[in-house]
C-alpha cells in the first residue's frame, strides 16, 4: 500500500494540519470494566474530543504495559471480553461514527491465534483503520504488518528512544498511518517524559518520514499533554484514562454512575489543553 | 519437506526453529537484543572468552559433574521388571548436575552471561526465577563479580521456595516479589522484561532457560551443551560407547537442551523430555506445554503454549516451581514437530514418588523438578533391556524442595 492512500487517518491527520492544532488520541481497553461500559466510552470519545481512538485488546501477558493497562486488561476479560467482541465493538461504534480512525492497539497473540487472515478480514469489515501490535518488530514484518498493508490496514509502528537513525529506516520502511514515539524507555504510565527532549526526538523522526508522529507513554495530566503536543502531530493518553474507569468502579468492581462522565470529563480536559496550541 | 543432514544447526539467522523462535519483542529491545547478538557471536569465536569460561567451570562451579551408575536403583528397576515376568530393567545413569557450585545446572548458563555482561560493560544484572535455582546461581555470581543483582520472582514462588529467597538475600540481591497475574514464573518473566524496558542503558537480562527472543534460546543452549559434551565423554570411558537414551525433566527445558542438544545427530540416542503433568493431563492443572497446549507468541518466542481459545495465556501447575511455566524453549517445540525428541509427562504425585525412591535408594535428594525425570525412568527402563544405557540428567538438589515436601507427606500422611 502506498502512503498517499486516503484513509481516515490520513484524512484526519490532514484535517488536523489544516486546523493548525495536533490532535488528541485517547487509549482505553477495550471490555473494561464491561462491555456495554467500554461500548459507552467508546462512543462518547469523538465528542469529548478525541481525534484519533486507540482500543487495546486485553492481553494476559501485556510485557511493554504498566500496572494501570495490565489491570484494565485482566478487567475486561474476567468481564468476558475477547477479540472478536472487540471487533464487533468498533462495527458498533462505526454505525454511528464514520470518521474518526480507530486503531486496535495490544500483542500478538490473541491475534495468532484468531487467525491472521481472518482478523485482518474481520476487522476491515467492522471498520478498524490501523494496527499497533506491540511486540512485533520490523524483523517479524512478515507475521502481521505486510499482510495487514495488503488488507488495507495501517501498521503503526513503534518508535522508542533506543531507535538510533541507523535503525530508524528499518522501523520506518513498513509504517503507514502515524509513527507512535514512545517518548520514554518503559513501560506505559510510568516515568514522565521530558518535552524538549521529546521534541527533539519527534524532529529526528520527521527527518526520516513524512508521517505524522504521535507521542505517548507517560502522558497523564492536560499540562503534560499541552506540553508534549507542543513538539508532535498528536500525543497519547491511556494510563491516566483507564484509572479513571478504576477510580470509579464500586467494591465489587462494577461501573458506577460516575464511571462514563469521569473519562468523558477527563477527556475534555485534555482535548482543550490540546486545543489551545495553535500553530 | 526434505531430510534433514542436521539437527545441530538451529537457529536460522531470525531465530527460527521451524517455526517457533523468533524475535517477538517491544521497539525498545530490539537494538539490545541485536547488541546482545552481536556480542555474543563475537564472544563464541574468542578464544579468551572460553579460556576463562572454562577456568571458572573448573575451579569455580566444580565441573566436570559425574556421570553415576545408579546401582540401586537399577537393581529396584530390574527387581520390578522380574517381578512382571520381565528380564529387563535399564542401566540408569546419572548426571550429577545437582552436585554444581550453588545446587543445579543453571550455574553453567549464568556463567556464561555474567561473562559475556562484563564483557559488554553492564554493572546491572537482573534474572527471573521459578524454583530459585536460576536466581540463586545468578546472585552467586554477582556477588563474586561484584554486580548489582535483581532477581524477579513471583510472589507465590517466593513463599514455597522460601530457603532460596534467603540464600539470594544472603548473596545480596534484591528480591522482588511479582503480585501481577498468576504471581509465578511467567509473571516474573513479563516483570523482569518490564525493568528491562526501563533500564536499557545499563542493564544485562540474564534469562534463565532456553526461551525468549533470539539469540537467548540458542545462547542459553550453547552454555548448558557442556552437560551433554560430558556425559558423551563420559560414557565412552565407562561403557566404551553411546547411551542408549537420554531423560530430563523440561520447563522451559535448558537441563534437557544441554543434555540433548550434543547427541541429537546421533540416530541410536533415543531422547525423552518430561513436562509437568501436574495434577493431571485432563484437569487443566498442569504445566505440559507441549501435550496440552498449541503454538502461539509470548516471551519474545513462537512455542508451544498454555492458552485459552482466545489466545490468551493460561496458568501453569505444577507441585516444582521450576517447571510451572505455560511455554516451553522454542527448540524444544520444533524437536517435538520433527519427532526427533518425545515428549513424555509426569504427574505431581509420581513426582513425589520418584523424590523419595531416589532419596531411599541412592541417598541423593533430587530436586522437585528433576524428580518428574526420574519418575519417568521407573515407568521406562524396567520395558527395557538390560543393555540399555540410560541417562538421566539429574539437574538440581531437593534442599530447597525438604520443606515443601516435608509438609506434602505430613498432610497425606495423617489423612
Amino acid at each position: 500500500m502506498t502512503t498517499q492512500a486516503t484513509t481516515r487517518i490520513s484524512t484526519r491527520f490532514a484535517a488536523l494540519k489544516e486546523e493548525g492544532r495536533p490532535g488528541l488520541v485517547t487509549f482505553v481497553t477495550a471490555g473494561d470494566p464491561d462491555g456495554e461500559t467500554s461500548l459507552a466510552i467508546l462512543k462518547a470519545l469523538p465528542g469529548a474530543g478525541a481525534d484519533v481512538i486507540e482500543l487495546g485488546i486485553p492481553f494476559t501477558d501485556p510485557m511493554a504495559d504498566g500496572p494501570a493497562i495490565q489491570a484494565a486488561g485482566l478487567r475486561a476479560l474476567k468481564g468476558g471480553q475477547t477479540l472478536a467482541k472487540t471487533i464487533d465493538m468498533v462495527r458498533v461504534f462505526r454505525t454511528e461514527d464514520t470518521t474518526t480512525p480507530v486503531v486496535l492497539m495490544g500483542y500478538f497473540n490473541p491475534i495468532y491465534i484468531y487467525g491472521v487472515e481472518r482478523f485482518l478480514t474481520d476487522a476491515k469489515v467492522a471498520g478498524v483503520d490501523g494496527l499497533i501490535v506491540v511486540d512485533l518488530p520490523p524483523e517479524e514484518d512478515d507475521e502481521l504488518c505486510l499482510p495487514a498493508l495488503n488488507a488495507g490496514l495501517d501498521f503503526i509502528r513503534l518508535a522508542t528512544p533506543t531507535t538510533d537513525d541507523k535503525r530508524l529506516p528499518t522501523v520506518l520502511e513498513h509504517t503507514a498511518g502515524f509513527v507512535y514515539y514512545v517518548s520514554i524507555t518503559g513501560i506505559t504510565g510510568s516515568a514522565t517524559p521530558d518535552a524538549d527532549l521529546v521534541a527533539a526526538a519527534v524532529a529526528r523522526i520527521k527527518a526520516h518520514t513524512t508521517l505524522p508522529v504521535a507521542v505517548g507513554f507517560g502522558v497523564r495530566t492536560p499540562e503534560q499533554a499541552k506540553a508534549i503536543a507542543a513538539g508532535a502531530d498528536a500525543v497519547v493518553v491511556g494510563s491516566a484514562l483507564v484509572e479513571v474507569v478504576r477510580r470509579t468502579l464500586d467494591q465489587e468492581g462494577k461501573a458506577t454512575a460516575n464511571t462514563l462522565p469521569g473519562v468523558e470529563a477527563l477527556v475534555i480536559e485534555l482535548a482543550e489543553a490540546v486545543r489551545a496550541i495553535k500553530r | 519437506m526434505t531430510a534433514l543432514n542436521s539437527y545441530r544447526t538451529g537457529p536460522d539467522f531470525r531465530g527460527h526453529f521451524g517455526i517457533h523462535g523468533g524475535r517477538f519483542v517491544a521497539e525498545t529491545l530490539m537494538p539490545l537484543i541485536l547488541e546482545l547478538e552481536q556480542a555474543y557471536e563475537a564472544a563464541k569465536v574468542d578464544p579468551a572468552y572460553h579460556a576463562e569460561m572454562a577456568g571458572y567451570l573448573t575451579h569455580y562451579v566444580g565441573r566436570p559433574s559425574p556421570l553415576y551408575f545408579a546401582e540401586r536403583l537399577t537393581d529396584h528397576l530390574r527387581a520390578v521388571s522380574a517381578a512382571s515376568g520381565g528380564n529387563g530393567g535399564a542401566k540408569v545413569y546419572l548426571k550429577r548436575e545437582e552436585l554444581n557450585h550453588t545446587g543445579s545446572h543453571k550455574v553453567n548458563n549464568v556463567l556464561g552471561q555474567i561473562l559475556l555482561a562484563r564483557r559488554m560493560g553492564k554493572e546491572r544484572i537482573i534474572a527471573e526465577t521459578g524454583a530459585g535455582q536460576h536466581g540463586v546461581a545468578t546472585a552467586t555470581l554477582c556477588a563474586r563479580f561484584g554486580l548489582k543483582c535483581v532477581v524477579y520472582m513471583g510472589a507465590v514462588d517466593v513463599e514455597r521456595q522460601a530457603p532460596n529467597v534467603f540464600r539470594m538475600k544472603m548473596l545480596g540481591a534484591e528480591v522482588v516479589p511479582v503480585q501481577s497475574g498468576s504471581r509465578t514464573l511467567k509473571d516474573a518473566m513479563n516483570e523482569a522484561l518490564r525493568d528491562w524496558v526501563t533500564n536499557v542503558h545499563d542493564t544485562f537480562y540474564c534469562i534463565g532457560t532456553v526461551a525468549g527472543p533470539h539469540p537467548y534460546p540458542a545462547m542459553v543452549r550453547d552454555f548448558q551443551s557442556i552437560i551433554g559434551r560430558e556425559t558423551r565423554e563420559q560414557m565412552q570411558e565407562m561403557e566404551g560407547r553411546l547411551p542408549d537414551s537420554l531423560i530430563a525433566c523440561v520447563g522451559g527445558g535448558s537441563n534437557a537442551m544441554g543434555l540433548f542438544h550434543p547427541f541429537l545427530d546421533d540416530p541410536t540416542v533415543e531422547i525423552y523430555g518430561v513436562e509437568a503433568a501436574g495434577r493431571g493431563l485432563d484437569t487443566h492443572e498442569h504445566a505440559a506445554s507441549i501435550a496440552g497446549g498449541r503454538p502461539g507468541v509470548l516471551h519474545g518466542n513462537r512455542t508451544y503454549l498454555l492458552m485459552d481459545d482466545d489466545g490468551q495465556i493460561t496458568e501453569a501447575h505444577s507441585i516444582s516451581a521450576g517447571l510451572d511455566y505455560p511455554g516451553i524453549g522454542p527448540e524444544h517445540s520444533w524437536l517435538n514437530d520433527v519427532g526427533r525428541a518425545t515428549y513424555l509427562s509426569c504427574t505431581d504425585q509420581e513426582a513425589i514418588d520418584a523424590f523419595q525412591l531416589l532419596t531411599r535408594l541412592e541417598g541423593i535428594i533430587p530436586a522437585l523438578e528433576s524428580a518428574h525425570a526420574i519418575a519417568k525412568v521407573v515407568e521406562l527402563a524396567p520395558r527395557l533391556p538390560k543393555d540399555h544405557l540410560m541417562v538421566v540428567n539429574l539437574s538440581g538438589r531437593g534442599d530447597k524442595d525438604v520443606p515443601q515436601v516435608a509438609e506434602i507427606l505430613g498432610t497425606s500422611l495423617g489423612a
